[in-house]
């Protein structure tokens, strides 16, 4: 089948009951080059790019592009030789594709031919020309660990200063580094240096049988470890051309969704907090802890841990329990519902929200941005709902999803689809809860040996994408997870142009980035 | 500002008693403010470092200054700046791109310090282990006072860590 109006490449649609998904080869690189700006003439984004060695295999590297198109996403892949692993920049289509091509080459060695080769993993740790994803690295050479100089963009003229912030921040939050360049207390320029929580995930996944890959999946991002967990048992199920049965597809959509409820509480409180409206914290965050014991009594773990696996689910939910999960929806629905009028009608912290932090829907297809970044500028893009031309995997299929928008692209926006999902996920939790199905809870998968497949999950930031090869013994080759965070941090550079450096907390706080989930 | 108060009246006071397994309840509470007192003579400040976590550890860090637990309301405070902290609450593993930034923060803390490991991954490397990337646990690069271990540790665990490292001290 043919996409994105591009005729050269022939793409199969990957088996399972995941959300859709095209596999395709392009030929050489002028062939993956030209797909790529024939799909960004019709709207794509890009969603993920990775590399893989397959030298062991008698080939060479392979190069993995994943675009979001209008019935699903796109994979394409390229072989490349294994003595000129290079190809085209994308970033002169997709500028967002720029750190995950800079990735690709510390990881893998393989570059792109021109365009920015600074390092982005590698902050000094390994030297220089060592790639922990070649089957043959080994361990690496003994070398000290003295951070390198980063060549940041400099911004000159009268009055121009920097601001150095991080790696560790004030607040408690992940590592990472911004590079203020300002004039008084106007930011000219954010610059982002990530790769400090860097640990060698992808690595660990080579050679690992499935149940140890949900283990580090599920840890990729531990505030989207079911969105991860179920990405990955996606790819791994349609590589072994397996599905999981009904009932789990409805409990891991119910985990879905209380891990998304859960995380629009803390970031509602959080949000109040960094706009000095300290009432709003403490009230959210007793409202994500009665949520998450509520998790912890019925599934076993607050944040839902190793609850989705490869085939299916590993806990199961009684009558009693469902009943709980309904009673609890309309317990924080009033809570919400009350403390929403609270957040509209406070001018201080609407001084704070409005214009703020703004990013329009433009800017947003540019970056390619997904989630619920996206969704504040006014774009409909959910993998839960249905769009023209899209179907959206079971069991959403069936729930008629309403994605929620609002087209303002500024702090306020962000909050009010905040507020908007946490109300419609209270409904789906309802439906799956008042109707789930019957049947098993998991099937056996067996690992097919050369399989490959790819899932992806509509989490509560936004696409995660989890790619998986699995080898000829039938265990892991190669995984990929991809956050949609590597397409929002860039976002963010552009957020702060029209603000002062104290928005920034404020403005972060509104994307709630992961570091982990994009530093690997 | 009147709804605003109402709310406020209506959720009341919601912090419970912290209660440690092998003791009864509402004593451990007022022990530990009693026994914090008595050793530092005022409050305990935390500076929390994120040395490589998948965040989840933090996401329960956080937790601990809800109404629930309200850590806050124990006279133990979360610090901007290793300067102005007593103790070090790390997750881990160490990655080898955060190994630098701990070290130098561990030196910014003024002595007498406390170091405590939250996680598995802070306590023992966890799923991560040692790599070309991570250096391990936090007692791989810092002298380490008390581990804390779950993935994540739950905010009360947490809590009892923290305790028992004060009363380590003394």
């Amino acid at each position: 089948m043919q996409l994105c109006s591009f005729p050269a490449i022939d793409f199969n649609r990957q088996p399972g009951v995941g959300a859709p998904v095209w596999r395709g080869r392009a030929a050489n690189g002028d062939e993956l080059h030209s797909f790529a700006r024939a799909a960004r003439e019709v709207g794509a984004r890009i969603t993920a790019i990775w590399g893989s060695d397959r030298r062991a295999q008698g080939q060479g590297y392979r190069l993995q592009c994943v675009f979001g198109i209008e019935s699903g996403h796109a994979w394409l892949s390229l072989d490349l030789p294994a003595e000129a692993p290079s190809y085209p920049d994308l970033a002169d289509l997709f500028s967002t594709a720029n750190r995950m091509q800079r990735a690709t080459r510390d990881m893998v060695g393989i570059a792109t031919i021109g365009g920015d080769q600074r390092p982005w993993l590698r902050h000094g740790g390994w030297p220089e020309g060592w790639y922990p994803l070649r089957h043959d690295a080994g361990e690496p050479p003994t070398f000290q660990n003295r951070p390198t100089d980063y060549e940041f963009v400099q911004v000159g003229g009268e009055g121009a200063h920097e601001i150095p912030v991080g790696p560790i921040h004030a607040g408690i939050i992940e590592p990472g580094h911004f590079r203020f360049s300002v004039v008084g207390e106007r930011v000219l320029k954010l610059e982002q240096r990530l790769g400090y929580q860097h640990k060698g995930v992808e690595r660990l996944f080579v050679g690992a049988d499935f149940a140890r890959g949900a283990q580090l999946v599920g840890r990729v991002s531990g505030d989207s470890s079911c969105a991860y967990a179920w990405a990955y048992a996606d790819a791994v199920e349609a590589a072994c051309e397996t599905a999981a049965p009904p009932r789990a597809l409805a409990l891991r959509a119910l985990m879905l969704e209380r891990e998304r409820v859960a995380n629009h509480l803390g970031d509602l409180g959080a949000l109040g907090n960094d706009a000095a409206f300290a009432f709003g914290l403490t009230q959210f965050l007793r409202l994500k802890e009665d949520w998450v014991r509520l998790n912890a009594r019925l599934f076993g773990h607050r944040f839902l841990f190793d609850r989705i696996v490869p085939g299916g689910v590993a806990v199961d939910v009684d009558a009693a329990g469902l009943a709980a999960i309904v009673e609890q929806c309309g317990a924080i629905e009033t809570a919400v519902k009350e403390l929403r009028g609270l957040y509209d009608e406070h001018p201080g912290l609407q001084d704070r929200f409005v214009t703020t932090g703004i990013i329009d829907r433009d800017l947003a297809q540019e970056l390619s941005l997904s989630g619920l970044a996206a969704r504040a500028t006014g774009m409909l893009l959910d993998g839960r709902a249905h769009r023209q031309g899209y179907t959206p995997p079971p069991p959403y299929m069936a729930l008629g999803v309403r994605p929620a928008t609002d087209e303002r692209g500024d702090v306020a926006a962000r909050v009010a689809v905040r507020f908007d999902e946490i109300f419609e996920s209270l409904r789906l939790l309802r439906l799956l809860a008042v109707d789930l199905p019957g049947g098993a809870l998991r099937v056996e998968v067996a690992p097919v040996a050369g399989g490959a497949g790819l899932g992806v999950i509509e989490g509560w930031r936004g696409e995660v994408a989890v790619g998986v090869e699995i080898d000829a013994a039938g265990r892991l080759a190669r995984v990929h997870p991809h956050d949609p965070s590597w397409q929002a941090w860039p976002a963010l550079e552009f957020a702060v142009l029209r603000d002062i450096v104290p928005d920034f907390p404020l403005i972060n706080k509104s994307f709630n980035l992961s570091y982990s989930g994009v530093d690997l | 500002m009147i709804p605003l108060l109402r709310h406020i009246f209506r959720t009341g006071i919601l912090t419970e008693p912290l209660q440690a397994p092998d003791e009864g309840p509402q004593r451990e509470l007022e022990r530990l403010h009693d026994e914090l007192l008595g050793i530092l003579g005022r409050a305990l400040t935390i500076r929390e470092v994120d040395a490589g976590s998948c965040n989840a550890c933090e996401l329960e860090v956080h937790a601990m200054n809800n109404p629930y637990y309200n850590l806050e309301g124990r006279g133990i405070k979360f610090v901007a700046s290793p300067r102005h902290a007593d103790m070090l609450l790390v997750s881990g593993p160490v990655t080898k791109n955060m190994e630098n930034a701990l070290l130098r923060a561990y030196e910014c803390t003024p002595d007498p310090k406390l170091v405590v490991a939250i996680g598995d991954c802070g306590c023992d490397a966890g799923v991560f282990g040692k790599s070309y990337a991570s250096c391990g646990a936090i007692s791989d690069v810092l002298p380490v006072d008390v581990r804390v271990p779950g993935c994540p540790p739950t905010p009360l665990a947490m809590m009892q860590g923290i305790l028992a490292a004060v009363r380590q001290a003394k």
